[in-house]
């Protein structure tokens, strides 16, 4: 039986509004903890929730991005559960009537566009930070006591839930990358999952391919980054093939993945459903957002990052113009070949070396990068590095620098070339038995005996020709 | 040597009208009221906590013990918020404060406000200062009882399906209910979410109105409420010419109405016809047959969420357990006593998934008919009445192993609660030497027309508020 992985994400994303969701309090991170509180938010007799206005906007300018129809009339609900990080004892969240149905995402691939749908996303606020003390794993259970700061409490957050339409775990990051350069260029959240401002569980079970049964799906938290989604998910699509071919049942559960040893843990059981007992909120009214708002809202949009995908791969290629655009580098891109970089060359100094240095690409001179991609096979690697390194600071001129040269001369590398090979008979043998990535390692040696003035391209053709021979 | 004023009789307007002139500084009459306290609320125990210190020169004010008081102990009638000491002003506090009206302090009241007799206070039952071995009414009954026996000028209460009307009725004083949304309930210890509201309780129709005044608009902290269209008027006039009185049939004929009160009721309708008032009858049939039965799904349902905030984790009560989970059980078995937990338990009961349609959807559907049904009453009428309470006040004790009994208290009150209209009660005289009082309801914002009306029919009526007890 030929297995089709089937994949539902959750994605929660912080909003970065100046204020809670609820109330005055500030947002942000850093402060002491459960300084920014109030009787609001900490669910004082009598306190009220306000709503938000802005994270109204832009939950719809979020949902317009995202193809949603927005409601004309939505509603906010109590989840009523009891835990110490949620005060009232109730999460204002949606439920029937959320702010978004109803979307979809475009996920540009080689095989022509994949539609993944958006159910639904709304809005509502998170719970507090917990820290359990005092235990082996920093979960509650076998813990001496938890610790609560509720400046997190009330932040506005918005969940955003697609249907079960991706079908592998490479998919899902893709996907991730994508919704979460849409979000970051929304200018509505900065989106870091180390940060916890951008969260995913993912709701993944599989099916024997060409089958629309849908069956029992488990749930995965805690993962911290999307290549950790994606490794979490293939671990758990692993486990599920295995217990139905040893003729067992897939059990609802909820499990966390730990990126360290690669370990599914069960999370909690499910043993019942959640009755969480959802309500329309009393102390809010219905919300109708006129159609001029959300008019004027879609028409800020900016250009989808999808769209620009398929732009950008007429003149790079799929990956390349993925790797520019879900990276936010598209931009310096355009610019740098507008100012007479050469496309791939531009593609890839970017993608990697820039990325690599950390860079804001915002901060980045165009002009001046386009001179150093032009210069790039001449210039010494380490005066190369360097300027990339440089790049971002104000007033930055490439100048000093092109005017150094690369050691291109065959006859002055042959001899390292000869000494840093005959240095190290066992790599050689190993490239000539087929491990052809160690050419790298020996270019990376000689770059090291010149003090990073060798042409890497010419001190490669070297190596290739005294060892391919 | 301040002068002596008669707290018995004072009624706000005259205390303002004497610190207005200067006759009396708002120090002074403060503490007139703390020595009315000192010498009656033994017997009655309306007061849970007092204010020492006048804070502005206004009219002191007393606040039943669910409105959240800055620095001042605020209970809510439960062992749960024992010792809670608000850190801010609930919306209706400070505006008192900026009104200039000192604190005089906090009244008794059923727990959580869940109660027609204050019985179910934690800190133990007020008594009716007609007669002491009955109930003042509930929630409310310590500001009620408090303004029939002089012991605050005014008072705010909380209604959430008679919690000011009744009480009012029972101890012989006004009380109004305003229209949802036109007081904020910022701050307020909430009970019921979609049916609590903040409104007076005085001695006279004036007197309530001003205090109404006070209180009254839109609050940015309490997204439910709305400003009001037209500014609120003192009433002047005594006739009632011109004005269409409905009697719902299903609320002057309920079972249990005893025949004095109805013959008070029906008296005051005579006079209102003698000072021009048309009266006729109009019929309100689903308010009535399932209004109780709406409330008693929707009110727990909200309490039962609202509620949920008690948990021992930041204010309030907290018991010992070796978990969270035990911890917060303890808690809130210990903190909590038997009305709450019941009405917690029908709450839950009623949202749980598999019985929301059945019981609080159901409900909701039901609550548009009641208001609907209101509305086309309203259309042929300016004001409905009726009896506020189906009897006078009962002996302590008489009900409280009896929830439904307890219950039908507020048969006559819930209906236009759950349409979130305004009322107002009026005492209209006596029955076994007991207060009856006038329920008196109209439109959403037409509190004006309901100061009118009951300003006429009081002047009318001459009811001495004064228990006879303490007649000299």
């Amino acid at each position: 039986m030929i297995w089709e992985p089937v994949i539902g994400l959750e994605v929660h994303v912080h909003l970065k509004t100046r204020t809670k969701m609820f109330c005055r309090c500030r947002v942000g991170f850093g402060a002491e903890p459960n300084t920014q509180t109030c009787p609001v938010c900490l669910a004082f007799p009598g306190a009220l929730p306000v709503v938000n206005r802005t994270a109204v906007e832009w939950t719809i300018k979020l949902g317009l991005a995202l193809g949603c129809d927005i409601a004309e009339h939505a509603v906010f609900s109590r989840k009523n559960y009891f835990y110490f990080d949620n005060p009232k004892g109730y999460q204002i969240s949606q439920y029937d009537l959320p702010f978004c149905i109803s979307g979809k995402v475009i996920l540009p691939t080689a095989e022509g566009d994949r539609v993944i749908k958006i159910v639904r996303a709304h809005l509502e606020e998170d719970a507090a930070k917990t820290v359990h003390v005092g235990g082996r794993t920093g979960r509650i259970r076998g813990a001496e006591h938890s610790i609560v700061d509720f400046n997190r409490g009330g932040t506005p957050l918005v969940e955003i839930v697609t249907a079960p339409d991706i079908r592998s775990a490479e998919e899902a990051k893709r996907f991730l990358q994508l919704l979460r350069q849409t979000i970051v260029e929304l200018g509505i959240s900065d989106a870091e999952m180390e940060k916890g401002t951008l969260r995913v569980d993912a709701n993944v079970s599989v099916r024997e391919v060409g089958s629309s049964e849908l069956r029992t799906r488990t749930e995965l938290k805690n993962m911290n980054s999307f290549t950790f989604v994606a490794r979490g998910i293939d671990a758990e699509i692993a486990r599920q093939i295995a217990v139905w071919e040893s003729g067992a049942e897939v059990r609802q559960e909820t499990y966390d993945f730990d990126a360290t040893t690669g370990a599914l843990t069960p999370h909690r059981a499910k043993e019942e459903a959640d009755d969480y007992r959802y309500f329309p909120e009393p102390d809010l009214v219905p919300i109708e957002p006129p159609a001029d708002l959300v008019e004027r809202l879609r028409s800020e949009l900016p250009e989808q990052p999808a769209a620009r995908i398929r732009r950008l791969e007429s003149e790079l290629d799929l990956e390349r113009a993925t790797v520019l655009v879900t990276g936010g580098l598209d931009q310096l891109w355009g610019d740098a070949v507008a100012a007479g970089a050469e496309k791939i060359a531009a593609a890839n100094v970017i993608a990697n070396t820039i990325v690599g240095a950390g860079l804001d690409p915002a901060a980045v001179s165009a002009q001046e990068l386009a001179r150093l991609v032009d210069a790039r096979e001449r210039l010494p690697r380490a005066a190369f590095d360097e300027a990339i390194s440089k790049l971002a600071d104000p007033g930055f001129s490439a100048e000093p620098y092109l005017a150094q040269e690369a050691v291109s001369d065959e006859s002055e590398l042959e001899p390292i070339v000869a000494r840093v090979l005959e240095a190290s008979p066992g790599q050689v043998d190993a490239y000539r038995s087929g491990k052809e990535g160690l050419l790298g390692f020996f270019v990376g040696q000689v770059l090291k005996e010149t003090g990073g003035k060798a042409n890497p391209r010419v001190v490669s053709e070297l190596i290739r020709e005294r060892l391919d021979s | 040597m301040a002068p002596v004023v008669d707290t018995l009789r004072l009624t706000a307007v005259e205390a303002r009208g004497l610190l207005e002139r200067g006759e009396i500084s708002a120090a002074e009459l403060h503490s007139a009221y703390l020595d009315a306290i000192d010498e009656r609320d033994g017997e009655l125990h309306c007061f849970l906590s007092t204010v020492e210190r006048a804070e502005g020169d206004g009219v002191p004010i007393a606040l039943k013990d669910v409105i959240s008081t800055k620095g001042v102990e605020t209970t809510a009638g439960s062992k749960i918020l024992s010792g809670y000491v608000p850190v801010f002003d609930s919306t209706v506090a400070a505006r008192c404060k900026s009104a200039g009206l000192p604190l005089l302090g906090k009244t008794n009241l059923d727990e959580f406000a869940m109660g027609s007799s204050t019985e179910n206070s934690a800190f133990g039952p007020t008594r009716n200062p007609w007669d002491p071995t009955r109930v003042p009414g509930g929630s409310g009954g310590g500001s009620a009882a408090a303004v029939t026996a002089g012991l605050a000028p005014w008072a705010l209460g909380s209604d959430t399906g008679g919690s000011i009307k009744q009480p009012s009725a029972l101890c012989g004083n006004v009380g109004l209910r305003p229209t949802y949304g036109t007081v904020s309930r910022y701050g307020v210890v909430a009970f019921a979410s979609s049916l609590d509201q903040i409104g007076p309780v005085t001695k006279t129709v004036r007197d309530a109105a001003l205090l109404y005044s006070i209180i009254a608009g839109r609050d940015p902290l309490d997204s439910t409420t709305a400003e009001l269209p037209e500014p609120v008027r003192l009433p002047e006039g005594e006739s009632l010419k011109g004005v269409r009185i409905g009697m719902p049939t299903e609320l002057n004929e309920a079972e249990g109405i005893e025949p004095g009160v109805a013959e008070a009721v029906a008296n005051a309708l005579a006079l209102a016809e003698e000072l021009g008032a048309e009266v006729g009858e109009c019929s309100l049939p689903r308010s009535v047959r399932y209004g109780m039965p709406c409330y008693y799904l929707i009110a727990p349902a909200e309490a039962s969420s609202n509620l949920a905030r008690y948990d021992g984790v930041r204010y309030g009560l907290r018991a010992q357990g070796e978990s969270y989970q035990k911890m917060v059980e303890r808690t809130r078995d210990m903190g909590f006593g038997d009305e709450p937990k019941r009405r917690i338990m029908l709450g839950t009961y009623a949202l749980s998934a598999g019985y929301y349609d059945a019981f609080y959807g159901q409900a909701q559907k039901v609550r548009t008919l009641i208001s609907e049904e209101h509305r086309e009453a309203l259309e042929q009428f300016d004001v409905l009445v009726s009896p506020t309470s189906p009897t006078v006040a009962f002996p302590i004790g008489e009900r409280i192993a009896d929830p439904l009994a307890m219950y039908l208290s507020d048969l006559l009150t819930i209906p236009s609660c759950l349409a979130g209209l305004p009322g107002l009660s009026i005492p209209c005289g006596l029955s076994e030497g007991l207060p009856v009082g006038l329920q008196l309801i109209g439109p959403q914002f037409s509190e004006n027309v309901l100061f009118r009306v009951g300003h006429a029919l009081e002047q009318a009526l001459e009811f001495d508020t004064v228990p006879t007890r303490w007649r000299t």
